[in-house]
């Protein structure tokens, strides 16, 4: 994995890669990776979502990337562009933890949790089926993955790597 | 909304009094546990882009020890103590003199410990501020992690969110002994809450 291209992928950005270059976004606490894959022209993206949606936002312009329910549409739209179908394509996540939680604590605080229902919504509506994931928890995680085989390589602090 | 991009110098000055109101007693409450002296940067106040917040204390990867309140009261916000793993080591064994501290995984005790020096240095800091803006601050109770910096920064800047790409951030940074402990208060008040601070400090925003 050393000799291969890593893209980065920021807080609330997205991105694409190809010919084996592998996408990379670090410290995901309750913000969720999403990945897309098509295997047979081997493109992938990945986003880096933090909210799970675009109707609360109050900024403009509007960073598609940065939620759920605009980032999966702008992926989509992105890799088919490089010549991804979108029938071929698979979908795997991981992040949506909660890191701390405080007794009393309301369920507007549970980003994590609904990052990965409004991620599942909309890969539903677009039929792209979720392969795996690794959601959940209250640690952070960093991920990468390889538009070559599309395996999707997790860290955390506590329990290490593990591939999915 | 206030618009955190245009916020006047002086503006921008009374945040910093309150990085050094709070910083200051939480570093006298320090020096009182370590009995020894000890050093705090000028408090620096910036917007900061989300993929940097993270940066402050040694990139989103970087592992370190936090400890998390939640404030509710006046100025609703959230406070984070955060020491990188190997100054939270530093700063156990300085405190259990004669204890081998072993470097990656810690005991409950040991979390517990550091979940209490946060404590201790979090509440010095919010009870001085109170005490000199007469605002109601009432911290959560304190939560310790041992995790990614980004993955825990990234949770108190959510707010910030639906705003914008960056959040406003209070930063204090305290350093023992020519830097042989090194640990960070991050301050960042609700976006919802600059208005009474400034308030409370005597500016006035019509």
């Amino acid at each position: 994995m050393i000799s291969e291209k890593l893209i980065k992928v920021a807080m609330a950005d997205l991105n694409i890669a190809s010919n084996g270059e592998v996408l990379k976004t670090t410290g995901l606490g309750s913000c969720v990776g999403l990945t897309l894959f098509d295997p047979a022209k081997r493109i992938a993206g990945m986003a880096h979502v933090m909210l799970p949606s675009s109707s609360i936002a109050r900024e403009t312009p509007l960073n598609v990337a940065k939620y759920a329910d605009t980032a999966i549409p702008e992926l989509i739209e992105r890799m088919v562009a490089l010549g991804a179908s979108i029938r071929a394509m698979q979908a795997k996540m991981a992040g949506g933890a909660q890191m701390f939680t405080l007794p009393g604590q309301t369920d507007s605080l549970r980003i994590g949790p609904r990052n990965v229902e409004s991620c599942l919504m909309k890969l539903e509506q677009y039929n792209i089926p979720l392969l795996s994931q690794d959601t959940g928890g209250n640690f952070g995680r960093t991920i990468e993955f390889s538009s070559n085989d599309g395996i999707l390589t997790i860290r955390s602090v506590q329990h290490g790597i593990k591939e999915i | 909304m206030t618009n955190f991009n245009r916020f006047e110098a002086f503006e921008l000055d009374v945040l910093k009094e309150v990085g050094n109101i709070g910083a200051g007693n939480a570093a006298t409450a320090l020096s009182t546990l370590l009995n020894k002296p000890v050093d705090m940067s000028v408090p620096s106040v910036r917007l900061l882009p989300f993929e940097q917040v993270a940066e402050r204390v040694g990139g989103s990867e970087q592992t370190v020890i936090a400890v998390f309140l939640r404030v509710e009261g006046d100025v609703p916000g959230n406070m984070f103590f955060i020491m990188q793993k190997h100054y939270a080591l530093q700063l156990m064994s300085q405190l259990l003199p004669g204890e081998h501290v072993m470097d990656g995984t810690y005991t409950e005790l040991e979390m517990s410990m550091l979940c209490e020096i946060g404590n201790i240095l979090a509440g010095s800091y919010l009870s001085s501020l109170a005490d000199f803006t007469k605002l109601q601050l009432h911290p959560s109770v304190p939560v310790v992690a041992h995790d990614m910096a980004g993955a825990i920064l990234s949770y108190g800047i959510m707010q910030y969110g639906e705003m914008g790409d960056s959040a406003l951030l209070i930063e204090t940074s305290f350093l023992e002994d020519c830097k042989s402990l090194e640990g960070h208060f991050f301050l960042i008040p609700d976006p919802n809450s600059f208005e009474k601070i400034f308030r409370a400090l005597g500016v006035g925003l019509e």
